[in-house]
């Protein structure tokens, strides 16, 4: 660093303002974790311990919180559900985008540009503002109670985003390819299957992975489209269950970081292309 | 083969095969557009259509919407204290992520830098509550403001301090709207930091290093460099934090209902309550109208603003 030389010869002078930096840092991963960490502490306390001693570390762990949520057939109800619409969500957005994206991306037609506005147009209508208009639909064409009302709502909020996002990847991938393809006789759809798609593959990761987090963690598209506790998903039931059992924190503790769990592993394994996902769509577009 | 392709292309492709291709094409287009449009079109525009119409009528939701009021829904809106106190609760929120959030992210980005060790762990712990739901974010953080302090963290923490007395941070109305912010903060800033970690990479490192060979100290480089290049990102931010704002209704749902007495009200908890809770469809239609709009406006002032949005691309 040009900005440090001239205090080359004094080592502390140098190092100050790093071990500054550090502890600024460091004290905001405190900040973060500290909630997260009295919470998994509390779910490995009993009851009792929640209350005598709440903020010290569970010695030894108690692990009937758990046993108890993962006894009861509801919890894997949820977590199914939960799969089940992550999934379905998550396949419909990446192939519904990468089709769109694609015409986007590597064709020419009268009107594209209008369709393309109106398609991505939806990216300035947030879903908690539209919650009211989409549940009246949804009430008439017989979605509700439904998982598949869900599903088709979270895809149809993340649609222009994310054709934003992979019309950007696919648009950067060199015409020469493109031309190339067509003249060895490949059709529209040749191209778009056999060289985009697998050249695409980062991209498609990152929306994927993007769209898992988002549909996993949706509490209000559930909340508005489920009424019977059989088709729960994960957060719903896990505001529900907070609302049944506040007074026992400790169980309320456990329910929640468990259900968390799911979501962290991801995180940790993915976190290149969510991160990835969420810059491109926010930067490059 | 490829090198033919690419000279031809570059002298303008022949116009036969461009044209045959087209007319192939066409219906791959067609093909390829139709889900996303047939979702978008019955899930977002539709029903936001259909909401215009319902807005006019005093409807409960039972049977066909009769009593048309013409516009009495929009006055209403427009003349209750609580809508009032639920938009301005909302740009204060957007005030503060502005004036708080998105500096805090700045200057935690701009110390992480683009080479500092241990750079990748810092950037795992601060984007690690953005992907925890906001239920979670929710209720791990109503234990943590708990006003009893054998419950509640942070009160816990404050007692220690002699004289100091517990404060129920949710359930007061001087204190509620701030505690909230606090969450949003815990939760969002590592996304906005992540943001510009994205832009500070894209910035050459021979620019600055350039500058600090032409004399600038510490101070210049980030006035004159750093932040003037960063510009792109930092409107990014601004435009997503004020969006995000604006529309906050999980976290304020779970953690305050909106209130004591509506206190903590933002539109998007308004809508609910008169939507979900009271069945005033018709009145909660209008209020998502009226919260279109809003976004819709800020959307169009920004873009004229920022004459280059490179959220949307920079197509």
């Amino acid at each position: 660093m040009p900005a440090t030389q001239s205090y080359a010869r004094k080592p502390w002078r140098k190092h100050l303002p790093r071990f500054l930096q550090y502890l600024v840092l460091c004290l905001f991963v405190v900040i973060i974790l500290a909630p997260i960490v009295i919470l998994v502490f509390g779910g490995l306390k009993t009851r009792g311990e929640m209350y005598s001693r709440p903020y010290t570390i569970p010695n030894p762990p108690r692990w009937e919180n758990y046993a108890k949520i993962l006894g009861a057939p509801s919890f894997w109800t949820m977590l199914r559900n939960s799969l089940v619409v992550m999934l379905v969500a998550t396949a419909g957005v990446v192939f519904i985008c990468s089709l769109a994206a694609f015409v986007f991306a590597r064709t020419d037609f009268r009107g594209k540009s209008l369709t393309f506005n109106v398609l991505t147009l939806g990216i300035m209508f947030p879903i908690s503002v539209a919650i009211l208009p989409v549940y009246l639909v949804l009430r008439q064409i017989g979605l509700l109670n439904n998982l598949w009302g869900i599903i088709a709502v979270q895809i149809a909020f993340l649609i222009s985003g994310n054709i934003l996002i992979l019309r950007g990847f696919f648009a950067a991938v060199p015409r020469e390819l493109q031309d190339a393809a067509y003249i060895d006789g490949c059709d529209a759809f040749g191209f778009f299957w056999r060289i985009l798609l697998p050249l695409a593959r980062p991209a498609l990761a990152a929306v994927a992975a993007l769209t898992m987090v988002v549909s996993w963690n949706d509490l209000l598209v559930p909340l508005v489209v489920i009424d019977k506790d059989t088709l729960w998903t994960l957060p719903l039931g896990t505001m529900q269950f907070q609302g049944q059992y506040g007074q026992d924190l400790a169980l309320v503790a456990a329910f929640v970081t468990l259900s968390a769990v799911p979501a962290v592993i991801f995180y940790l394994i993915a976190e290149r292309q969510i991160v990835s996902g969420l810059t491109a769509g926010a930067l490059k577009g | 083969m490829q090198i033919t392709s690419a000279g031809q292309s570059a002298l303008g492709a022949p116009q036969q095969t461009h044209f045959h291709r087209r007319r192939q094409d066409s219906l791959t287009i067609i093909l390829f557009l139709v889900p996303a449009f047939v979702l978008f079109l019955t899930f977002v525009a539709y029903p936001i259509l259909q909401s215009v119409y319902y807005s006019l009528f005093n409807w409960k939701g039972l049977g066909a919407a009769t009593d048309f009021i013409g516009l009495e829904n929009y006055l209403n809106i427009l003349s209750d204290q609580t809508f009032l106190k639920a938009v301005a609760n909302g740009i204060l929120l957007v005030a503060l992520s502005l004036t708080l959030q998105l500096p805090m992210a700045l200057a935690l980005a701009l110390m992480v830098g683009r080479d500092l060790p241990g750079r990748a762990f810092f950037r795992i712990i601060f984007f690690l509550p953005y992907v925890l739901s906001e239920v979670i974010t929710a209720i791990m953080w109503l234990g943590f403001y708990n006003p009893d302090p054998d419950r509640g963290f942070i009160n816990a923490l404050l007692i220690l301090i002699p004289g100091v007395k517990a404060v129920p941070w949710l359930g007061n109305m001087n204190t509620v709207l701030a505690a909230l912010f606090i969450v949003l903060t815990w939760k969002y800033f590592g996304f906005y930091m992540l943001l510009f970690m994205a832009g500070l990479q894209n910035i050459p490192a021979e620019l600055e290093e350039a500058a600090g060979i032409d004399g600038a100290n510490r101070r210049q480089l980030l006035t004159h460099i750093t932040v003037p290049l960063l510009a792109g990102t930092i409107r990014t931010c601004v435009y997503l934090s004020v969006v995000g704002s604006l529309q906050q209704f999980i976290l304020v749902w779970v953690m305050t209902k909106g209130g004591p007495v509506n206190a903590s009200e933002v539109m998007a908890t308004y809508m609910y309550r008169f939507g979900f809770v009271r069945f005033w469809f018709g009145y909660g239609c209008a209020v998502a109208i009226v919260m279109f709009l809003i976004c819709l406006t800020f959307s169009l002032i920004y873009q004229r603003l920022a004459r280059q949005p490179d959220y949307l691309g920079g197509m």
